[in-house]
């Protein structure tokens, strides 16, 4: 017997009793539609008098339960840093070393063209839009680094390079991590509560509203944008440093 | 939404992430894998609307479309994934 | 429908383990993480589930009209975004493993030594 069915033959009934275990503590929740919870009513309730912020669940994100993000943002901070550590090379050797691999299609450089500038609108739009309109600054940011991405698939991975520096991507995740604890940390000083609203509550539904959510909002939708392409990069240098490698063995 | 019009699509969805959600787990060639957990992925946006949840069902959408693909398809193609039935994909 | 919310989350929770314990494969072990990732949003959503309520999103919208818990919503949002930082971590440990020892084979990689 292979090591795996092996595996699969002890798994089956240790997973048996750990599902009855699961299903018999979930059997003991308030049926599915039957919620009581106080704190998530409150909150609707709260949201749009105290902050004029039309979506709760931003306002619960970046202001309520503020505290959580911040140790969030830095999970992503630290494991991009494991993600560079491992696999980043040092030297521009990385993007001398890239093929020249020019897009020779035309509708797929004018496609690429077309659908990178409406994918970084639209992540722009849905991180600034974050506290009005379903939205944030994590969708926002992951949308503008997906943007970027598809700048290699239309154009060729040197563009690419070329523009998603390390000089410039290492700041700016640093400056949105920090900045959301600074943000914190400014309302801590002045003797209010961390993360107390320091700015006018502003009027609801348009983009002054919400305080220093807004600030937060854009601290997170920049360090999650960096700290995305950052890891796209590492990634893609990955795949293209062997090919030129093979390539000029050939 | 007329709440009698969304239980038999709750049901429905949920069923439909069941079986998905087996099949990513069960599938063992990685690129295949990759290409169901794309469907499960959009499964479970679904679903997510359908619970009322819009920002969440955002985030999966980018994440399990553009990022997880991207990242997976790199490493695949770097480690030369094997098939199950001994046929190799790409040896680097 | 109250079994079938909390039971698929059940479900898919033990089905990526399963995956998970007979992987031969490290990229498919990251993926079948995932899959368990995806079943702890399936039962928090459910379970701040209201029946006959909205999304607590309320542009336009009277407030006080009865919407789903938001609370559980921030949670799941952050982490869909955080995991897959989380999941390229875990696969550039695969790929600095294959590096070393050309495999990515769990069994073989546990075997070997330095």
């Amino acid at each position: 017997m292979t090591r795996r069915r092996i595996r699969g033959a002890v798994a089956v009934p240790a997973l048996g009793v750990v599902g009855a275990v699961v299903f018999w503590g979930l059997s003991g929740l308030p049926s599915f539609g039957d919620y009581h919870g106080q704190y998530g009513r409150l909150i609707n309730d709260v949201a749009l008098p105290e902050r004029h912020t039309t979506n709760a669940v931003t306002a619960t994100v970046f202001d309520y339960r503020g505290l959580d993000t911040l140790g969030e943002e830095f999970i992503l901070f630290a494991a991009v840093t494991g993600v560079v550590l491992l696999l980043r090379k040092s030297g521009r050797r990385g993007v001398d070393a890239a093929p020249k691999d020019r897009v020779t299609s035309d509708a797929l450089r004018l496609f690429g063209m077309l659908a990178l500038a409406g994918g970084v609108l639209v992540g722009l739009w849905l991180a600034a839009y974050g506290y009005v309109t379903p939205g944030g600054g994590f969708q926002g940011g992951v949308a503008i680094a997906s943007a970027f991405a598809l700048l290699y698939l239309a154009a060729g991975y040197r563009a690419f390079a070329r523009r998603t520096s390390e000089e410039a991507l290492d700041p700016l995740e640093a400056t949105g991590a920090g900045g959301f604890a600074v943000v914190g940390l400014a309302a801590l000083i002045s003797g209010l509560p961390f993360l107390a609203n320091l700015l006018g509550p502003g009027q609801p539904s348009t983009l002054f509203s919400g305080g220093s959510i807004a600030f937060v909002n854009w601290a997170a939708a920049i360090e999650v944008a960096a700290a995305n392409t950052i890891l796209f990069k590492a990634f893609l240098e990955q795949y293209i440093v062997p090919l030129a490698a093979a390539r000029s063995r050939r | 939404m007329i709440v009698e019009t969304l239980v038999p699509l709750q049901a429905m969805i949920l069923a439909l992430v069941a079986v998905a959600a087996a099949s990513v787990a069960l599938c063992r060639s990685p690129l295949r894998q990759i290409l169901l957990s794309g469907v499960y992925g959009l499964l479970l946006v679904v679903l997510f609307v359908v619970l009322q949840a819009p920002d969440v069902a955002l985030s999966m959408l980018v994440a399990t479309t553009v990022a997880y693909p991207l990242v997976v398809l790199v490493a695949i193609a770097r480690t030369g994934a094997r098939r199950p039935d001994g046929d190799e994909e790409r040896q680097r | 429908m109250n079994f079938l919310a909390f039971g698929v989350a059940g479900w898919i929770c033990l089905v990526g383990f399963y995956g998970a314990i007979v992987s031969e494969n490290l990229i498919h072990l990251a993926l079948c993480l995932t899959v368990i990732q995806s079943s702890t949003y399936v039962l928090l959503l459910s379970i701040g589930y209201r029946t006959g309520g909205g999304a607590p999103i309320f542009k336009g919208v009277k407030l006080g009209t009865t919407s789903v818990d938001p609370v559980v919503q921030a949670l799941a949002l952050t982490d869909v975004v955080i995991s897959v930082t989380v999941i390229a971590l875990i696969l550039a440990l695969a790929l600095d493993a294959h590096n070393d020892a050309g495999t990515v084979d769990p069994d073989e990689l546990a075997e070997f030594h330095g």
